[in-house]
């Protein structure tokens, strides 16, 4: 096994285009990505958190090829599948599967939930016939079905089933990285962290990597090992679980956690950073640093200069100008 | 294994006449009337006499106990000249029906999931659909000697557009359904993803357009066959016969009359199927199975 990182993306830009008038021209564009950097190692769980229209439903969806990039490289496995046309990242899409958010819209309502779980392993030619049931069955029998409901069809099954489905479904392949996209927001809550554990059970088996999409701060603490915090269509902080929620650099990480529930009613008593205002069109991104609009802590340069993302201490990202130089206390002075 | 899957599956609910056309009135309504007119179209040899034969000296009789439905200005019997007339109307609906919705669906397919041979197509659909159908169907015909298959033909052309439209407009809006990407994700290839995934949503749609596309190809080929335009004048269909009826309308009314309920009947009673099965189809409507 290569030691190069499961899925690496480098410059990652997605730009759609904006048609208007009466022949439809491009008009301008929404920049839904606009530059990300990432990796992820083998057994790896990245999680992407940001608020809705942050852009990171869409390097989900970039990362698996559904939709192309602008520009930037996506590397899976260290072999460059940015510019593979729909036939040629055929071969690849075993490699990295998904799971989406609604499991009722992502099952085809009219075939039975055997049948599209075991399409991947048809797909790819690893089983047919009486082989391609069995493994279909041991498949259901891992993500806490009964086998016997392979003839059932997708409305058949509670909401909590129809992700282990999309979970089983994901699986068949042996894929080495999942693309998770909100897997669990359209879950109840004690059925979120059965899905979860059933993640984490299968990562530890069968070194999965993920690349977990959410905007539910709790669940990223649950499944993460490293969190990327987007602000429109950027990267402002990458780290490791424990620097994120301990010891955050950035202005809007510190408002995303400041407005999230803490589980700790002791903490709750911690001063709320709440930003101000609206998230800026992606249409018409602000200059300079996307986020100095609601900034409580913005200078001049935020204005003009986007702020690259420095790493601040080893493996701790972080894309503002009024960071620490040189890992030194922070001059925000967090609120942990 | 076995005991464990029989007990997981719903017990077979048993098929009750009664529930179905409760439940679906208009489809049982529509269904029937149409079986029967298929029925009388299929065996019109057994139930009518010759619908040729001339008999000048009963001309124009009225409807009696010998000619139920009368006679026209040359003694033919009416009832089996409407009898008969079943069959043209019949065969022109439903081969119109099948071999546009055959065409439509290939099209439609083809359109709603390569975008690029999208922008021809239906442009060239949009350029079919703003020639009048009957018209074209006029020109078409006097170019060709007039006959059953011409017929067809003409009125084909018109409706396959409607169809193409329906399907296309079906197809994209599977094709932004998660699922599809899901199953593209999964590695499904092109044909196979519009064979297992899209082509099954397009059914009901196609069925329920199929029907009107049906019904309204037996008015075209009524309209065409009172034109003179349509299957020539000695087959008995129901626009020839209302179009020879014309000029006695006043003395003979039933010669009008009668092959004019026949077609209204038809067309409604594919037009209810129809109704009924966009209903039935539709899965925005709750199951009611």
């Amino acid at each position: 096994m290569s030691t190069a990182p499961v899925l690496e993306v480098q410059g990652l830009v997605k730009h759609f285009p904006i048609l208007g008038g009466l022949l439809q021209r491009r008009v301008g564009e929404v920049r839904a990505v606009d530059g990300v950097s990432f990796s992820i190692a083998r057994g790896e769980t990245l999680g992407l958190v940001g608020e809705s229209g942050c852009g990171k439903s869409t390097i989900g969806k970039v990362v698996l090829k559904l939709i192309e990039p602008t520009a930037g490289r996506i590397l899976l496995g260290g072999e460059d599948v940015s510019s593979l046309k729909p036939g040629a990242m055929w071969a690849h899409r075993r490699r990295i599967q998904t799971i989406f958010q609604d499991p009722y819209s992502a099952l085809n309502p009219r075939l039975p939930s055997g049948t599209l779980v075991g399409e991947p392993l048809e797909n790819f030619g690893l089983a047919r016939g009486a082989e391609l049931g069995e493994r279909v069955a041991k498949l259901f029998e891992r993500v806490g079905l009964r086998p016997d409901a392979m003839r059932k069809f997708a409305h058949e099954f509670s909401g909590g089933q129809r992700q282990r489905l999309g979970i089983a479904k994901a699986l068949s392949v042996n894929p080495d990285l999942i693309v998770a996209d909100e897997p669990v927001s359209a879950l109840d809550v004690s059925v979120q962290a059965q899905v979860l554990n059933l993640l984490i059970d299968l990562q530890e088996e069968y070194g999965l990597a993920y690349l977990f999409i959410s905007h539910d701060l709790a669940v990223m603490r649950h499944i993460s090992h490293r969190i990327a915090v987007m602000y429109l269509g950027r990267i402002v902080e990458l780290t490791t679980k424990r620097a994120l929620f301990e010891g955050h650099l950035h202005p809007y990480t510190e408002a995303l956690l400041s407005a999230a529930t803490a589980p700790d009613p002791a903490r709750r008593k911690r001063r709320r950073r709440i930003v101000q205002g609206d998230v800026p069109s992606p249409a018409k991104p602000p200059p300079g640093c996307h986020f100095h609009t609601r900034c409580p802590y913005a200078i001049a340069e935020c204005r003009t200069l986007a702020p690259p993302l420095i790493e601040v201490a080893p493996g701790h990202h972080v894309a503002c100008h009024r960071r620490p130089v040189g890992g030194g206390p922070h001059p925000l002075s967090t609120t942990v | 294994m076995t005991t464990l899957a029989d007990t997981a599956i719903d017990p077979p609910r048993r098929f009750s006449l009664g529930t179905a056309i409760r439940r679906n009135p208009t489809i049982a309504f529509g269904g029937v009337l149409l079986a029967i007119l298929v029925l009388v179209g299929v065996f019109a040899h057994l139930i009518a006499g010759d619908p040729l034969r001339l008999s000048p000296v009963n001309r124009l009789r009225p409807p009696s106990e010998r000619w139920w439905f009368g006679t026209d200005q040359f003694g033919r019997d009416v009832f089996s000249r409407s009898v008969y007339g079943a069959r043209v109307s019949l065969i022109v609906g439903i081969s119109v029906a099948a071999i546009s919705c055959v065409l439509g669906l290939l099209l439609g397919l083809v359109c709603g999931y390569f975008r690029r041979v999208d922008a021809i197509v239906m442009r060239v659909m949009d350029g079919i659909m703003a020639i009048p159908s009957i018209l074209l169907a006029i020109a078409l015909i006097t170019l060709t000697r007039p006959g059953l298959t011409i017929v067809i033909i003409a009125i084909v052309i018109p409706e396959v557009p409607r169809i193409v439209r329906v399907v296309r407009a079906v197809v994209l809006s599977i094709r932004s359904q998660p699922y599809i990407e899901s199953a593209i994700a999964g590695g499904t290839k092109n044909a196979k993803l519009l064979w297992r995934h899209v082509l099954p949503n397009t059914m009901a749609p196609l069925i329920v357009q199929g029907t009107y596309v049906c019904a309204s190809a037996m008015l075209i080929e009524a309209g065409l066959s009172f034109l003179g335009a349509g299957v020539p004048p000695e087959v008995p269909s129901w626009g020839n016969i209302i179009a020879q009826g014309r000029t006695f309308f006043q003395i003979a009314p039933w010669t009008i009359l009668i092959p004019g309920a026949f077609l209204a009947l038809t067309v409604l009673a594919v037009n209810l199927l129809g109704d009924g099965l966009r209903d039935r189809l539709d899965p925005r409507l709750a199951r009611r199975l």
